[in-house]
């Protein structure tokens, strides 16, 4: 008979996002689709040692990347991000759980200089070496806000009445990790 | 500190141009007040013309913003809305939009007019406008009524609750303010 491991926690050490591989990006209802857009660069660290983990991280709102760069400057503006004030969004762990690939974490995000609690779902790999040199596993994770709540609140009603952009944001992070 | 003055109304005897001459004198001591008088000179929009240099009202509309710290809009309303030659004078500083001199700037809307509402519709479009080119619209407004009866001889508004909340609507605007001169200094 065999028994099957599953793992409970991360590997050990300081691990560094890759910045060129990661993204954060969101995805909003907008009239009758799905918008999406990111912001880059990623910067972000993941230490885990003996005495607990923690995830933290922040990406410029400056480097929201849509596909119109008026677009993007209204992002910036004040009706949503507020760039000017609120240079960064960012993330910091409380508690990191992991159960096999799977893995969740809850911190603290800031948006437009609200800090809410915000728990995030997703999956981890196993560590690998890479062709560099390095060792590096990934972290994908989700969550999905009210963005309404963090300032950004913006709307343009349809000719029905109703809003054009959905409160809920869904915020994903493709984290590619390196070892230190 | 320097604050802009821009009635939406022409006319030389506006209601609105008042209201602005009013509000400069509720202003902080320390901070420069100018109504500008260039709106009428503003051509109509055309993206053709849109090139450098820009036709020279043009300019001069977009160097007066650029130079101000804030710009206080007073407008009346037409036909529930803003008036054209006003909203025009926008698309041209609106642009280009990513980097226009109306981005992150600081900019509070008051109305007034001579029946009872005082331009409330208009200022709420003019709002949206403002918002919409990135400007920061301050949360802070005044609807002036009646404004035919409402100026001493002096040009002040005569009723000292109107006065005060006059007073408020500058005053959050130049509170709005200090921080971009602090960032920036």
């Amino acid at each position: 008979m065999s028994t099957t491991e599953t793992r409970q926690s991360l590997p050990v050490g300081t691990w560094n996002v890759d910045p060129v591989h990661s993204t954060v990006g969101f995805a909003v209802n907008y009239i009758v689709g799905t918008f999406n857009g990111s912001f880059s660069p990623v910067d972000a660290k993941l230490e885990v040692g003996e005495d607990g983990e923690s995830l933290t991280g922040s990406a410029p709102v400056a480097g929201v990347k849509v596909q119109d760069e008026n677009l993007s400057a209204h992002l910036q503006s004040p009706e949503f991000f507020d760039a000017e004030r609120a240079p960064e969004i960012k993330f910091a762990s409380t508690d990191i759980r992991r159960s096999g690939d799977e893995i969740a974490i809850d911190g603290n995000l800031t948006i437009k200089g609200i800090t809410l609690p915000v728990e995030l779902q997703g999956t981890v790999t196993e560590p690998a070496d890479d062709p560099f040199g390095g060792v590096r596993f990934a972290l994908k994770l989700e969550t999905a806000i009210d963005r309404t709540s963090f300032g950004l609140k913006w709307n343009n009603p349809l000719p029905n009445g109703k809003p054009s952009l959905a409160n809920e944001v869904k915020l994903s992070a493709d984290l590619y990790l390196v070892k230190a | 500190m320097k604050v802009l003055g821009i009635a939406g109304s022409l006319r030389s005897d506006s209601h609105n141009r008042k209201l602005l001459l009013a509000a400069g004198a509720l202003l902080p001591d320390d901070v420069e007040f100018e109504v500008w008088d260039g709106l009428k000179a503003v051509p109509p929009y055309d993206e053709d013309d849109d090139v450098e240099p820009a036709p020279a009202a043009v300019a001069r509309l977009r160097a007066a913003i650029a130079d101000a710290d804030a710009i206080l809009f007073a407008t009346p309303e037409y036909n529930s809305s803003i008036p054209g030659q006003l909203k025009n004078a926008l698309d041209w500083a609106s642009r280009p939009l990513a980097t226009s001199v109306l981005r992150n700037k600081p900019v509070a809307v008051v109305g007034a007019s001579a029946g009872a509402f005082g331009a409330v519709w208009a200022q709420g479009e003019l709002r949206k406008v403002l918002s919409a080119t990135g400007a920061r619209v301050v949360d802070a407004e005044l609807a002036l009524g009646h404004a035919d009866q409402r100026f001493d001889e002096r040009g002040a508004l005569a009723d000292e609750n109107l006065r005060d909340e006059l007073r408020e609507v500058v005053w959050t605007l130049v509170d709005e303010t200090v921080p971009r001169l602090a960032a920036a200094a």
